[in-house]
């Protein structure tokens, strides 16, 4: 450093350095941009997901998958005799996924689009979809309002909604006698998929005799519960649930088994990734899921097997949903012989059957677009009972039961708002 | 009760904010030293958690915290040999430019290394639980961090105030060209500030990985906090660094005692505030070069 350091940067200032380091620092959290593309004149498919922030790490799972769907499809001869090609990208936030939900439409031209785990995204890309008169499915989604008020005729849904996650953990919670008489403290993701979340948890919990004691919200970028924790103290509760979404649950997870509170915790949403992320020593109660790696299926025992063998590791629902979603479009493809947006919807709106790995097949609802299937609940092994560091989840049979019909758990037309 | 209950969020915010100094303290003596603003400096945060997990497979949790800030700090020599280096003179913009691109590069090799998906790390069983002191709640282990904290901080603070290297180091932040003049090769004082500061951040990660997410995007997560607190406390000040850290946790923890779902906004809107009344920062010194 000599004089001419103070020249160049006198003239710079120290305003200039806040403002632009300002900028870049905002730049470096919105994310870094994910773009995956090839090009040819193949059956192209649009696919959104996010691959950064609170849902990076599971957008990053349902691109294996997916990838893995789109290889087995164009191995065994493609759609239609001729091969798919993936245009897959970051759909980053809300905004940014509906503005390359109209470009893959318009400028891609893709056949049809499907993703998004994001909740708050994937209502931006139906209104696209709707708006362009064009098929979308919405793959990782649970927001019950998606399938109810905001539901649209160009979008189906194959996640489980809100209202079944809460039904399938609210069973497991009341064999656990964790409901009844229970002063419970909510602890929710402030953004669309933690209030629908939070409303459906609650009228459970009040509906089968729990009271509240707290109800908190918290911003998705939270990685510091500590103030939530002295506030959960406070209120004494004898159950915490959370309504939480992506990688904050992990978070919160960790920091409750950092401080040791002794209330019993529960939670209407953890995906298997953010389980495996929070540790065998710090999880602990009921969680719900769609579908679990350990299933005994012959396609899920395959489907897994392959996807160990390519990416050492196994698996989670973010996957599994991405790669029977594709499948599932490409079946439906192949059987109407036309990639058609019109003619696809009819047809899946005549309710035919999918394999989805599990037990029982699946099939879009025809009044609401809405995947019917079966969910699983999930608690913790004790320590020792495993081998490996993601075995240590003990997963339910089916929910419902084989002799139960597979919309059991749903919301019922009068219950829905939906008007297509 | 009430009042008992926001004062219990008071000292748990102090304890936070001591954690938020780890990162930003290093982030604003880079700064004094050499005038970049270091937007890697993320980076070595997140590579300190991920060491941390590969340490402690071998040796352990203890020595992993420990070792982890090393082997940064080691990386962090060659960072300011083949980077840094060629930006003390130049316009501020292109330090800014070359080490957001590095934030970048880093983010993307962790994933491409380590994977995308979160990473468990754990602490040791007896660090678990909580004390109560009075009648406040503290987490166990975070008393431990911030003890280290403390540590640092005055391990810092004397050897930038009591020693000859201080001394240097000081006046290369006012006059470097008087310090040039004297005979004294500012060089390796630089070089040694911004191993120490990227040290601080790996020691954050390492610390901060039982109980966050170790993940690739960790550090552009934490990189935004400590712009702010630097921004707050005044870029290039020690104590301001100290303070506003303090400050932040307390704000934030506040807030959330009252209005949880604001609570992360309430740290921007103080940055805001200070920047509106008072944009050089709370205890923003003067110095000369950067005027």
């Amino acid at each position: 450093m000599g004089e001419e350091t103070k020249d160049v940067a006198a003239s710079a200032g120290r305003r200039k350095v806040l403002k632009a380091g300002a900028t870049m620092a905002g730049a470096l959290a919105l994310g870094f941009p994910a773009i995956v593309r090839s090009q040819s004149d193949k059956i192209k498919i649009g696919h959104l997901t996010p691959l950064t922030g609170f849902l990076g790490a599971l957008g990053q799972y349902a691109v294996l998958g997916i990838r893995m769907a789109e290889e087995e499809i164009n191995a065994a001869g493609g759609v239609m005799g001729r091969q798919i090609e993936l245009v897959s990208e970051d759909s980053v936030n809300p905004t940014t996924a509906a503005t390359k939900a109209q470009r893959m439409y318009e400028q891609d031209r893709v056949a049809l689009l499907l993703g998004e785990i994001n909740s708050a995204s994937a209502k931006t890309i139906m209104q696209v979809a709707a708006r362009n008169k064009r098929f979308f499915l919405s793959t990782g989604a649970r927001s019950d309002v998606l399938r109810s008020a905001d539901c649209n005729r160009y979008t189906f849904h194959m996640d489980i909604p809100v209202t079944v996650m809460v039904n399938a953990e609210g069973q497991g919670l009341e064999r656990e006698g964790l409901v009844k008489g229970r002063q419970v403290f909510y602890l929710t993701s402030d953004y669309l998929f933690g209030h629908d979340l939070a409303k459906a948890a609650k009228s459970f919990m009040a509906e089968h005799g729990a009271t509240t004691v707290g109800d908190e919200l918290c911003a998705t970028d939270v990685t510091d519960f500590s103030p939530y924790l002295l506030k959960i103290r406070q209120a004494k509760p004898t159950l915490v649930a959370t309504n939480l979404g992506g990688n904050q649950v992990t978070n919160f997870v960790k920091q409750y088994a950092e401080f040791g509170l002794p209330y019993a915790i529960a939670g209407f949403n953890l995906n298997t990734a953010d389980a495996w992320a929070a540790g065998p020593g710090n999880l602990s109660g009921i969680w719900p899921t769609v579908w679990h790696h350990h299933i005994d299926t012959p396609g899920t025992k395959a489907f897994v097997a392959a996807f160990m063998k390519k990416h050492g590791k196994p698996p989670e629902n973010h996957a599994w949903i991405e790669y029977v979603s594709l499948k599932v479009l490409a079946q439906a493809m192949n059987e109407i012989k036309s990639s058609d947006n019109d003619k696809l919807i009819a047809h899946l709106e005549k309710q035919p059957q999918f394999d989805l790995l599990k037990p029982r097949k699946g099939y879009f609802r025809s009044w609401d677009h809405q995947m019917q299937q079966e969910a699983y609940t999930f608690t913790v092994k004790k320590p020792g009972t495993y081998k490996e560091a993601w075995d240590f989840l003990a997963f339910s049979a089916p929910i419902p039961r084989a002799d139960q019909p597979l919309e059991l758990l749903s919301p019922t037309k009068a219950q829905s708002e939906c008007k297509m | 009760m009430q009042l008992l209950f926001l004062l219990e969020q008071v000292v748990n915010g102090l304890v936070l904010g001591g954690y938020y100094l780890l990162i930003a303290l290093g982030l604003s003596l880079i700064f004094s030293v050499g005038g970049v603003v270091n937007l890697a400096h993320g980076a070595f945060y997140a590579l300190g958690a991920y060491a941390s997990l590969e340490i402690a497979k071998f040796l352990g949790f203890g020595p992993a915290v420990a070792l982890s800030p090393v082997a940064v700090g080691l990386l962090g020599i060659l960072f300011e040999r083949f980077f840094l280096r060629r930006f003390y003179t130049a316009d501020p913009i292109l330090g800014l430019l070359v080490t957001f691109g590095l934030a970048m590069i880093a983010e993307q090799a962790i994933r491409m290394i380590w994977g995308a998906a979160p990473l468990p790390a754990s602490m040791p069983q007896a660090l678990k639980g909580s004390v109560i002191l009075g009648d406040f709640l503290f987490s166990r282990y975070r008393l431990l961090l911030i003890a280290i904290v403390a540590v640092v901080l005055t391990g810092i603070w004397l050897l930038l105030n009591k020693t000859s290297f201080g001394r240097v180091v000081r006046a290369g932040i006012q006059r470097p060209d008087m310090v040039a003049a004297l005979g004294i090769r500012l060089q390796p004082y630089m070089t040694t500030i911004v191993v120490l500061g990227v040290a601080m951040a790996a020691l954050g990660g390492a610390l901060f990985a039982p109980i966050a997410l170790v993940y690739p995007a960790m550090g552009a997560e934490i990189i935004t906090v400590a712009f702010v607190v630097v921004v707050i406390g005044g870029l290039g000040s020690f104590w301001g660094v100290v303070l506003a850290a303090l400050l932040v946790g307390v704000v934030r923890g506040v807030t959330i005692n009252f209005v949880p779902a604001a609570g992360e906004a309430s740290i921007y809107i103080l940055m805001f505030l200070v920047l509106l009344f008072r944009p050089r920062g709370l205890l923003g010194e003067r110095i000369e070069k950067f005027e």
